[in-house]
């Protein structure tokens, strides 16, 4: 079977902070690392692959240099893989975001299914993937927690909804995305990274995909705006609760009811 | 539609690396002379603001929309786990604030079989109309029917605003309706308000969370938002009810799925300290048989777990997996009470991006009233049982 793993580049940390004064961004570091929900992914689609024969695609959007997050796929054992990469891609929205992937899959050729993780740690919606999937006229699943099986056309899996976990039959090709925590990804081979050939990673612009309208990509094509960015209220001030043992119990209780614990 | 311009004859050696420094999210490049965008960009617009006009936002007037014809704040109602999740009456009691501003009705919108129970209760919650799609192959979640359901209700009656809980279901769900609409949705919004030209006003943590971004969705409808359980407060039950229930028709065409469902079956449930939203967590100062025991009761009653210090785990009062700080878990709870914990960085380490610390203690100097938010300086025996009685009694009214 064919498998596409969708993964993104993030900042090697999440330290990004406004400054209060200038209201500028604060960079902390620019280095930049696969985002580690989308281990899961890999993994999942590396052993499926080692069970049932076929080949493993990684597909990203981001800038040039979000091409490192393909080759690391490559290291720990996938085939090959494309980075999505315009300026027209720029500001994209959820939206936005998805109907570029979605038209890089187009690109990609045929595929059975394809397997996302849970969320990205800087964009941290979760929605990209289901998007994905309405796009393409595909079913998804989200928070799968194993691919029990795959015969005839069908995946066996299992996944999680907050009260319950279901087993699910579902007819490919379709779209899952991996819980956190469920599978050991391997490592990146080290000896597969001396070895990797310019022709591993493949470049799609604008002018590759199918629909030409810019207007569907970037900013243009994003729903939402952001209107202003700002630092959060900081809760900072140190609350001394005093007063007889009474006092502060009833103050304590207080506090646990305004904080809807109670 | 709009853009980032660059005014490339403005652009000096100079102001190229000033300029460069500003975006925080290396976007902006130098090359030959000429400054450029790359894909990175988050379009944050910082280098509009800071780049001493070089880079100007060029807004293109698209098709206007006509807001009036989206009328209505909708919420969806979780109803999957057989009873309605608690987040859809947080999300009916802030739908209801949201319409007053432009003088919307309130609708709820119920995906589900055998739900008439379900939709009567949601009539004490303010809604002005429950929208109901009852099918017995609609009682397991699965995200084609769903979607088509809701897609069909959007299209018959164009609420403007849609607020759905970031539950499992509501993660999946939201998208994949927003999309089929094409339009806009944000994800786990810690505020919302609304505007009188009826743009809804989304507000949540960006690019990690210490930063808060303020979201809108101007020129499509419906406005999609997800928010999570426990952001909203839930609304007193009125005591008659109000508003009507609509039955929606289920036609086969919505039925169509790829998915079937197998069976269902109960989670099960280890032990995560670093899951739970609340947990009580207990050091030598609390380490006695019967204050383990009150510490397991009043994290019941407020729905935590407990946790501890590495010395209680050393003793073999507890199992490593309770332990918090560096060579245990990292936990980040909306609410942490510590009862008895000194606070050694070790443990602190693991526990200070808590939501809302609480520590009682009786040393005024315990460097734990130091993470705290809430400090106590006193004898856990003396005000815990207190606590638990407080809580105990409002639960039995």
């Amino acid at each position: 079977m064919n498998i596409l793993v969708c993964v993104k580049q993030v900042p090697g940390s999440n330290n990004v902070e406004v400054d209060p004064v200038t209201g500028v961004l604060k960079r902390n570091g620019v280095q930049s690392k696969i985002n580690p929900y989308d281990l899961y992914a890999i993994e999942a689609a590396l052993s499926l692959v080692e069970r049932y024969g076929g080949a493993v695609e990684a597909i990203t959007m981001g800038p040039p240099q979000a091409k490192a997050v393909i080759e690391e796929t490559i290291c720990m054992g996938a085939n090959r893989g494309t980075v999505l990469t315009d300026r027209k891609f720029a500001g994209a929205d959820v939206l936005a975001t998805a109907y570029t992937i979605s038209q890089g899959i187009k690109k990609c050729g045929e595929y059975d299914l394809i397997i996302c993780g849970k969320q990205t740690t800087d964009g941290d919606t979760a929605q990209v993937g289901a998007e994905v999937a309405e796009y393409l006229g595909i079913a998804n699943v989200s928070n799968v927690l194993s691919v029990d099986e795959v015969s005839s056309g069908k995946l066996l899996l299992t996944a999680a909804l907050d009260d319950k976990n279901v087993k699910l039959s579902v007819k490919l090709p379709a779209l899952i995305s991996m819980d956190s925590d469920v599978n050991t990804p391997r490592l990146p081979s080290y000896k597969t990274k001396k070895t990797l050939r310019e022709e591993d990673v493949t470049f799609f612009t604008f002018d590759d995909l199918d629909d030409k309208d810019p207007s569907h990509y970037g900013l243009t094509g994003s729903a939402t705006q952001v209107e202003r960015i700002f630092p959060p209220e900081k809760n900072d001030t140190k609350h001394i609760i005093s007063g007889d043992h009474a006092a502060k119990t009833e103050e304590l209780y207080q506090l646990l009811r305004t904080k809807k614990m109670v | 539609m709009s853009r980032l311009v660059i005014n490339q004859n403005a652009v000096t050696p100079e102001n190229a690396e000033a300029i460069k420094k500003i975006c925080p999210f290396g976007a902006i490049s130098y090359v030959d002379g000429k400054l450029d965008i790359s894909s990175a960009c988050k379009m944050c617009k910082m280098c509009v603001r800071k780049g001493g006009g070089v880079i100007e936002y060029v807004e293109e007037k698209t098709q206007e929309l006509d807001k009036s014809l989206w009328r209505g704040v909708c919420v969806f109602a979780d109803c999957t786990g057989g009873e309605i999740h608690r987040v859809t009456y947080e999300l009916c009691g802030k739908a209801r604030k949201l319409a007053e501003v432009t003088g919307h009705p309130v609708y709820a919108i119920m995906i589900g079989s055998k739900t008439s129970e379900n939709a009567e209760r949601l009539l004490h919650y303010g809604v002005d109309k429950v929208f109901v799609y009852d099918h017995e192959e609609l009682a397991d979640f699965r995200i084609e029917p769903y979607t088509a359901a809701f897609c069909d209700f959007i299209e018959k009656h164009r609420p403007s605003s849609v607020l759905i809980g970031a539950t499992n279901l509501g993660r999946q769900l939201a998208p994949r309706v927003a999309a089929r609409c094409r339009t806009g949705l944000t994800a786990d919004c810690t505020m919302l308000e609304m505007k009188e030209n009826t743009d809804l006003v989304q507000i949540r943590p960006a690019f990690g969370g210490n930063i808060m971004a303020q979201i809108i969705t101007p020129n499509t409808r419906p406005q999609f938002c997800t928010v999570r359980y426990k952001i909203f407060d839930e609304p007193i039950p009125t005591k008659e009810p109000s508003g009507q229930i609509v039955h929606m028709e289920v036609s086969g065409d919505m039925l169509r799925s790829d998915i079937q469902v197998i069976k269902t079956f109960d989670k099960q449930r280890d032990v995560d300290i670093a899951e739970a939203d609340v947990i009580v967590a207990i050091g030598r100062g609390a380490s006695g048989e019967a204050m383990r025991a009150y510490a397991q009761e009043l994290a019941e009653l407020l729905g935590g777990m407990v946790a501890c210090t590495r010395p209680l785990v050393e003793s073999n009062l507890f199992d490593a997996k309770h332990q918090i700080g560096l060579s245990g878990r990292t936990v980040k709870p909306k609410l942490i009470i510590c009862l008895g914990i000194s606070g050694a960085v070790q443990f602190a380490a693991g526990m200070k991006s808590s939501d809302c610390i609480v520590a009682i203690n009786t040393d005024p100097n315990a460097p734990i009233f130091d993470v705290a938010h809430y400090c106590i300086t006193g004898d856990v025996n003396e005000i815990v049982p207190g606590l638990i009685e407080k809580i105990r009694g409002a639960k039995n009214v």
